[in-house]
């Protein structure tokens, strides 16, 4: 068991939960929760390169690295692990939050310990999920990640943080009862296992039934990834909850609700996934001008920035849908770029709060004179995420793009073309907020005694950015490392082109 | 050709923006400006290197033993492969538009480079400035050298960018801020059809390269199988949406908005990127795929009456601007407009695309003399720290220099012999003729526009009246001067070059012969049109005054721009952003949300009302009991019986 990869990123988080519990004061506590993140960082590098080598020297499987243990015979229930190329990229945009979550939460405060300790947790529901192939686990580590998220934000967060606590892990329970239910019926009519790769290769499950369970599991995964009519949560959720917690919940929780559905609804349906991709074409499309144009009257940082995510994250479930490889590379993309670049604006707003106590636009202004490093940062993150060449928003839209205009008929077309508007939408707030946030005259004098980033925040903010800019320059580097992922087996279960 | 010497060209500004960048503000001002004239300065050395062995090295690689120009690819890596065919290369294309592009844009850059060390001298920020500079010559140098037309695409947004951190480069000041949020996001409206214009094409041709759509524009137009979208064929669609990206980078109507609020960023950016680069990338783009829009004369028409309507607005409202460089944008719309005009007329049956090598050839000469005048004005607000005529007035007799060079500007503009835009109008005028005499008399009416308020300016500026300066102005010092003397020079001799020999539409070498009748015509219109100036403006007199007073509203409606700001202001806070944003946003806080507080409410409330089931009051379940029990009772009874 021990000699497979994969395990170590379930472990590492659990030596870390120990590590901490025995920690006594906050510098041990921040000397484990960076040394484990960094290993996490390490071993997904170290995973990405072992898996590049097995697919150079020929390897096809659809999975690699896989393993099973099993855990409850009477169900069938295993402990099976595998990636592709979709499950390392999103292991190392795990592991790259994680660490630069840490070093924003340098000075959390109150109770430091218990604040990493539920972080930490989290963080292994985030890694088991991304390396479980069996349903059940799968289930079990994404419950794992979500039920943290209600303390974090209860405890340790702002404004009517109790409300938004409660809004938030509701309406994802809400989700996963509809996941439930669907997985459940996964099980039973596909052939009574709960192994993916099995499912997919039976192709067993009954197309009378397929249509429900892809409905259940879609809309399930769906909440999770702020598909609109159910994204509430998210507004409400990510202005309260504290900066760590806004970036791993934007940046990778966010995340699975995409992955979730493409590799449960839509790898094991493919069927009921071509007939009734339309209807969630619609929603995901609302999704993406809707969220865009919310986000131009917020006036809270945090409001705006969840909106953006509505917009960006439904531009991933619209590209999911889409059901060819192009436009499935890029929503790929657009997860990694999404995931980054979201951190990264959630940790600078996190560190603005810090400095002036407030995210309301209308009370700040002129921030380039006082902060310029955050400033510039700040600039940096609004042209990744409103699709400057040169940084990662730019190729996933473009990718996803080029994608959705395969399809030849008016419908296609007509919604493609309706998110194409979002690069502009996407513009307008992002200028909106850059230019009354950081340009023009200080707008409150106290803030002139403010000072800029120390040096925990600049390496939180230049790794992001550096993150941000290498898929940017490099893209043919992660389509490539993606689109191995749409193997020929693969090709034959989704039946696409 | 090898790879390095072009590749060079691209690598040294992005160095230095990033060097600048990251570590400018370490560095002095004097180090940090010099470094960025050095760089340039070896990109200006190189492109002209690359452009001379280009027209003139003879090399088989550039021109074919018939004495056509060829289009030579020198690299071209591939950078995101998004289907087998559908491949985003960076490349590097020399052809004979582009290398024409890699004399102008180094030459303007590095002038302005030199320039900006006396004008930017003592800002704060200057390290910053730079580093911009850099960063928009890069992206500008990309964009021309393009081998597809997604990497245009790209390096069109990257200028883009540029742009916007250059005009809001005085950050603090609001209106520079809000300028700069106008330029990106009209410019971003524009390429939202740029890009489908871009995806409808490729989509037909599966391929995003020039040369292999240029090549063969009938392929082209035979790959869209006939196909149709609401009665014009879809490649028209795609032409005349791409053509869109080109009106909001080239200041179109009624994408112009945003050239003359982009004033606000610093002069020499204005000289550089509002004048004379960036914003003919439209022309560009349309002379890059022109091949292409030849297949779908519709298209071209479209260019030719956007161009035409442009240049006369711009034109009027040129006349009555008093910021000398709301002047100076508006004629930059409109000369920008007269390379349209001529791209739209260009038909391989007159005089072989005359108005294709015209166009280029107005680029190459505007570019000159645009910057010249951009730099001029820059010398003139220095000296008085105004940008408006009537902060000015008989500067003559101060500043000789920009005087002399300003006038030399002016009379380039105008058209008069032997200045460069004689030759390049000229030629725009009788390719306009020979396609239309209706088009010809209205350019030519523009064109007479343009030397009356190009003369208005300089009048108004070097003449009119002689007020008291509190500090006596005087010329720039020798950073500032030696641009805008090479400037002229070149805007004196440039209509000399023999243009057909390098840059025609195939690449054949085209004799072009002066059509006395048109040019005569048009010097009279010009000349009359400047001594009309000179009669209103040379000494100070109240008959402007009076004259704008007889028909106020035309006064009135040409200075607000015919309230194109208002139309926009309308559409954009009132419709988009009171009309969807703020309902949209209602919507989602009351509708939607307020439906999920709702099922949380429901669920509150129903626990509420069933809550007093468990009182634990023994009482009331003996109740319960005894009234269930005797219902059951009840009806095991009338079961049974």
């Amino acid at each position: 068991m021990f000699s497979n990869i994969l395990i170590y990123f379930v472990l590492i988080p659990l030596i870390m939960l120990a590590g901490l519990a025995l920690c006594q004061n906050i510098k041990q506590i921040r000397a484990v929760a960076v040394t484990g993140s960094l290993a996490l960082c390490g071993l997904s590098v170290y995973l990405l390169l072992e898996y590049l080598g097995l697919r150079a020297a020929g390897d096809e499987a659809p999975m690699l690295f896989t393993g099973s243990w099993s855990w409850f015979s009477p169900l069938n229930i295993n402990l099976a692990v595998g990636v592709d190329g979709i499950s390392v990229a999103m292991l190392i945009l795990s592991s790259v939050i994680l660490l630069t979550g840490s070093f924003a939460s340098w000075k959390i405060d109150p109770l430091p310990k218990e604040f990493f300790l539920w972080l930490v947790l989290l963080s292994t529901g985030v890694f088991g999920f991304f390396i479980s192939i069996d349903l059940f686990t799968m289930f079990m580590f994404y419950e794992v990640a979500l039920i943290p998220m209600y303390l974090l934000i209860g405890v340790w967060g702002s404004g009517k943080k109790n409300y938004s606590a409660m809004k938030l892990t509701l309406m994802l329970m809400g989700g996963s009862a509809f996941l439930m239910l669907g997985l459940i019926g996964i099980y039973y009519h596909g052939g009574e296992t709960w192994n993916l790769l099995e499912i997919a290769n039976n192709s067993s499950i009954d197309p009378a039934w397929q249509n429900t369970l892809f409905c259940l599991t879609f809309v399930g995964f769906g909440v999770l990834g702020a598909m609109f009519p159910f994204h509430t949560w998210s507004p409400d959720g990510h202005a309260s909850a504290p900066t760590a917690v806004s970036m791993l919940h934007a940046g990778v929780l966010m995340k699975l609700g995409g992955y979730g559905c493409f590799r449960v609804a839509i790898y094991l349906m493919p069927q009921a996934a071509n007939e009734l991709a339309w209807i969630f074409l619609i929603l995901t499309g609302i999704s993406v001008v809707y969220g865009a144009f919310s986000a131009c009257v917020q006036t809270d940082l945090k409001y705006i920035n969840a909106y953006s995510s509505v917009s960006h994250c439904g531009l991933v479930l619209f590209a999911i849908l889409m059901l060819n490889t192009t436009a499935m590379t890029g929503a790929i993309m657009q997860m990694l770029s999404h995931g980054l670049m979201t951190a990264l604006f959630f940790a600078l707003i996190g560190m603005i709060y810090g400095r002036t106590h407030t995210r309301d636009i209308r009370l700040m202004g002129g921030l380039m004179k006082i902060m310029p490093f955050l400033a510039v940062c700040y600039v940096i993150a609004g042209m990744a995420s409103l699709g400057l060449p040169g940084l990662s928003g730019f190729v996933a839209e473009m990718t996803i793009f080029v994608g959705s205009f395969e399809h030849t008929d008016m419908f296609h077309r007509v919604f493609t073309i309706l998110a194409c508007c979002s690069i502009v939408i996407t513009a307008v707030y992002i200028l909106r907020v850059v230019g009354k946030l950081l340009f023009g005259p200080v707008y409150d004098e106290h803030h002139l005694s403010l000072t800029d980033a120390t040096w925990w925040e600049r390496t939180s903010t230049i790794t992001l950015i550096i993150c941000v800019a290498a898929i940017g320059c490099f893209p043919n580097f992660f389509a490539n490392l993606i689109k191995f992922t749409f193997s020929p087996s693969i090709f034959a279960v989704i039946g696409m082109n | 050709m090898e790879f390095t010497i072009p590749l060079l060209i691209l690598a040294i500004p992005l160095f230095m923006f990033l060097l600048l960048g990251l570590a400018g503000m370490k560095m002095s001002h004097k180090l940090a400006g010099v470094l960025g004239c050095l760089g340039m300065g070896t990109v200006l050395v190189l492109s002209y290197y690359t452009a001379f062995t280009y027209y003139f090295s003879g090399n088989p690689e550039f021109i074919s033993a018939e004495g056509v120009r060829l289009q030579s690819v020198i690299f071209n890596v591939d950078w995101l492969a998004f289907t087998p065919n559908l491949v985003i290369r960076l490349g590097f294309l020399l052809d004979p538009i582009s290398a024409m592009m890699l004399i102008v844009i180094p030459t303007i850059s590095f002038m302005v480079h030199l320039y900006s060390m006396g004008y930017m001298k003592g800002e704060k920020g200057f390290q910053r400035y730079y580093a911009f500079l850099s960063l928009f010559s890069f992206s500008m140098l990309g964009l021309v050298v393009a081998t597809n037309i997604f990497q245009m695409y790209i390096f069109w947004e990257l200028v883009g960018a540029s742009s916007y951190l250059l005009i809001g480069f005085f950050y603090t000041l609001p209106s520079a801020v809000s300028a700069s949020k106008k330029a990106f996001i009209v410019t971003r409206f524009a390429d939202l059809g740029f890009l489908v214009g871009i995806l409808i094409l490729s989509f037909y041709t599966q391929t995003f390269d020039f040369i292999t759509m240029t090549s063969q524009p009938g392929a082209v137009f035979a790959s869209t199988a006939g196909a149709t979208f609401m009665g014009c064929s879809v490649l028209t669609w795609a032409m005349v949406l791409i053509f869109m990206g080109g009106m909001g980078k080239s200041a179109m109507m009624p994408l112009h908005i945003w050239l003359p609020d982009a004033m606000e960023g610093p002069t020499p950016v204005s000289a550089l990127i509002h004048a004379a680069t960036m914003v003919v990338a439209g022309v560009y783009l349309v002379a890059r795929m022109f091949p292409v829009y030849l297949q779908v004369p519709t298209s071209l028409d479209i260019v030719l009456v956007v161009g035409a309507i442009t240049a006369l607005y711009a034109a009027i409202v040129a006349c009555a601007q008093i910021d000398i460089k709301r002047v100076l944008a508006f004629s930059t719309i409109s000369q920008i407009a007269f390379m349209m005009v001529s791209l739209g007329v260009a038909r391989p049956e007159i005089h072989e695309c005359l108005g294709y090598m015209a166009s280029m050839f107005h680029l190459f000469t505007h570019a000159m003399f645009k910057a010249l005048l951009f730099l001029g004005a820059g010398a003139l607000i220095h000296a008085v720290h105004s940008n408006n005529y009537t902060a000015m007035g008989g500067l003559r007799k101060y500043m000789p220099i920009t005087h002399i060079t300003f006038l030399i500007g002016c009379l380039a503009i105008a058209g008069i012999p032997p200045f460069a835009g004689f030759f390049s109008k000229d030629e725009i005028l009788s390719a306009v003729y020979a396609y239309s005499p209706f088009w010809g008399v209205w350019m030519t009416a523009v064109a007479g526009l343009t030397a009356f308020y190009m003369f208005r300016l300089y009048y108004l500026i070097f003449w009119w009246n002689n007020p008291d300066y509190h500090h006596r102005p005087h010329d720039g010092e020798m950073a500032m001067s030696l641009p805008l003397i090479i400037l002229a020079t070149i805007s004196v001799v440039a209509g000399f070059i023999p243009f057909g020999k390098f840059v025609t539409w195939r690449g054949h070498e085209y004799i072009i012969e002066m059509n006395w009748v048109v040019a005569s015509v048009s010097v009279i219109v010009a000349v009359v049109a400047i001594l009309i100036a000179r009669a209103l403006y040379i000494r100070e007199n109240d008959m402007p005054k009076r004259m704008a007073d007889s028909c106020r509203w035309l006064w009135t409606a040409a200075n607000r721009r015919f309230y194109w700001d208002e139309i926009y202001l309308f559409i954009t806070h009132k419709i988009i952003f009171n009309g969807i944003c703020r309902p949209i946003a209602w919507f989602d806080r009351h509708i939607i949300d307020g439906t999920m507080d709702g099922f949380a409410y429901i669920t509150n409330q129903a626990s509420y009302a069933i809550r007093n089931f468990q009182s634990g009051k023994i009482q009331q379940y003996v109740l319960a009991y005894l009234i269930g029990a005797l219902l059951l009772a009840i009806v095991t009874v009338c079961c049974v019986l």
